[in-house]
């Protein structure tokens, strides 16, 4: 690429995942000229590897609740918006406890985060059949999450980028590698070096997923984002089962773990196809692609315990990948005050999905230098400043 | 070579001892046994090695069997199968 070819962008986003693809989107529409680069194609890391979760029902109160709450109105609009097809259903969340003990806490969960705006409506055992007909008679009870949604996240993704691209002219370019980010004197951002040539540009976005780290390397910083590992089972395609997202209450307690083993809780969902998606592993073994048969067996047994209609039925396969895990928890957004020009938007771990279309707002309101919606002091990688000078 | 007797929507026929329900069915010029889910159009071998789920059939009153990586055992009931096929 000569430099004449491509007329300077306001803003490089690395990364064509739903984040990036979000960011491209919301920055496009805020005036700005965007360019997305990816070393390989659209979806092809995190945003290809999941369930397309738009989850309140998982988040406990606090900065992330917060986003998540946002990201479900900026969801719900961009469904309008975005005009193909990605599958955006507000089907609503079960989330079902065995035992009375699970479910008790369950239920003081639910009432704190009615606090803090989520809508939540308790479910008598007797009464999750109503919800959900072929859900297991042997639970205790469970709490019903109208709010959450879920989406096909590579067909949201591709749409939002053809979108950007169309409507506002943004540049899409996959298979282009970052090998560098330059910056000035005063260490502020001047453009990315690609494997087929310079970009220059004021601000860059990492939104490269599990991959943030070393993005945020080439700027000279330190971002920590460690992957964590999970699998997804797929069975052959059903009629019409299970009607909402339905996950066993143990799966916030793993979701907010610091564990590095395995942990599994049973979230079974339907698709649009038939297919029925049941995960959720998690564990942290770096980069370890390798099937775990271990894992596939206590993903369809849990599985088994919510919806005993499932046990007669065959997997077509399995996938996985590498959710973007932060040691606190909470995703990098915002500006990065050690690299002046530099934003991140990455490490949502496994609401990646959920929160993209908030993050993308929130990104283009800061570059444009809009008080940003949400404040963005809990997300600020200025955190990781003490702990690695 | 041996052969093998099954049935396919009823009506017998005959298997080399081995063979693929697939080939079988070929064999017997048959090239579709399934209909889609949403179109309902016809669907038959695609890849051939077990890969795309394409031709599929029920077996034994088994849906979702396929094809191209299943042997013909001797007496096996093969239907065709629409959409889903339960």
């Amino acid at each position: 690429m000569r430099p004449d070819l491509v007329p300077r962008p306001d803003v490089v986003i690395v990364g064509a995942g739903i984040v990036g693809a979000c960011c491209a989107w919301s920055c496009a529409r805020a005036g700005l000229a965007v360019t997305v680069v990816d070393r390989g194609p659209v979806s092809g890391g995190t945003t290809g590897a999941g369930e397309g979760n738009i989850l309140v029902s998982d988040k406990e109160p606090g900065p992330e609740l917060d986003l998540a709450l946002a990201s479900r109105a900026a969801w719900a609009a961009l469904g309008d918006e975005i005009g193909g097809p990605c599958e955006l259903d507000a089907k609503g969340g079960l989330v079902v406890a065995a035992r009375q003990e699970t479910l008790d806490h369950l239920v003081d969960f639910a009432a704190a985060q009615g606090a803090s705006g989520v809508i939540t409506e308790i479910v008598a055992a007797d009464d999750l059949p109503e919800h959900e007909p072929h859900i297991s008679r042997d639970l205790a009870g469970g709490v019903y999450y109208p709010q959450d949604m879920q989406v096909q996240p590579m067909l949201a993704a591709a749409h939002l980028l053809d979108a950007a691209r169309r409507q506002y002219g943004a540049r899409v370019m996959t298979n282009v590698e970052v090998l560098g980010i330059d910056r000035d004197a005063e260490g502020s951002v001047t453009g990315v070096r690609t494997s087929q040539g310079v970009i220059n540009t004021r601000y860059v976005v990492n939104a490269a997923g599990t991959w943030g780290g070393e993005i945020a390397a080439l700027a000279g910083v330190h971002v920590p984002i460690l992957p964590r590992r999970g699998f997804i089972l797929v069975t052959e395609p059903l009629p019409p089962l299970i009607r909402h997202k339905v996950y066993a209450a143990d799966y916030v307690a793993n979701v907010a773990s610091d564990s590095a083993d395995l942990e599994t809780s049973a979230v079974v969902e339907g698709t649009h196809s038939g297919t029925v998606l049941i995960g959720a592993s998690r564990e942290r073994v770096g980069f370890d692609r390798t099937l775990d048969w271990s894992v596939v067996q206590r993903l369809a047994a849990q599985a088994i315990e919510v919806f005993p209609v499932l046990a007669g039925v065959s997997l077509l396969r399995t996938y996985g990948g590498f959710r973007p895990y932060c040691p606190d928890h909470l995703p990098v957004i915002g500006s990065d005050p050690r690299a002046p020009g530099l934003l991140h938007a990455c490490g949502h771990e496994g609401a990646g999905i959920g929160l993209a279309a908030a993050t993308g707002d929130l990104i283009a309101e800061s570059i444009v230098g809009d008080p940003t919606t949400i404040d963005l002091a809990p997300f600020s990688p200025a955190r990781f400043e003490v702990a690695h000078v | 070579m041996s052969e093998v007797s099954f049935t396919f929507d009823g009506e017998a026929m005959h298997a080399e001892t081995g063979q693929t329900i697939a080939a079988a069915l070929m064999a017997h010029g048959i090239v579709s046994w399934r209909t889609t889910r949403f179109g309902g159009r016809p669907r038959g071998i695609l890849c051939g090695i077990g890969a795309c789920y394409d031709c599929l059939l029920t077996l034994n009153g088994e849906p979702n069997v396929r094809a191209c990586v299943t042997r013909v055992e001797p007496g096996d009931d093969v239907r065709h199968q629409d959409g889903v096929g339960r």
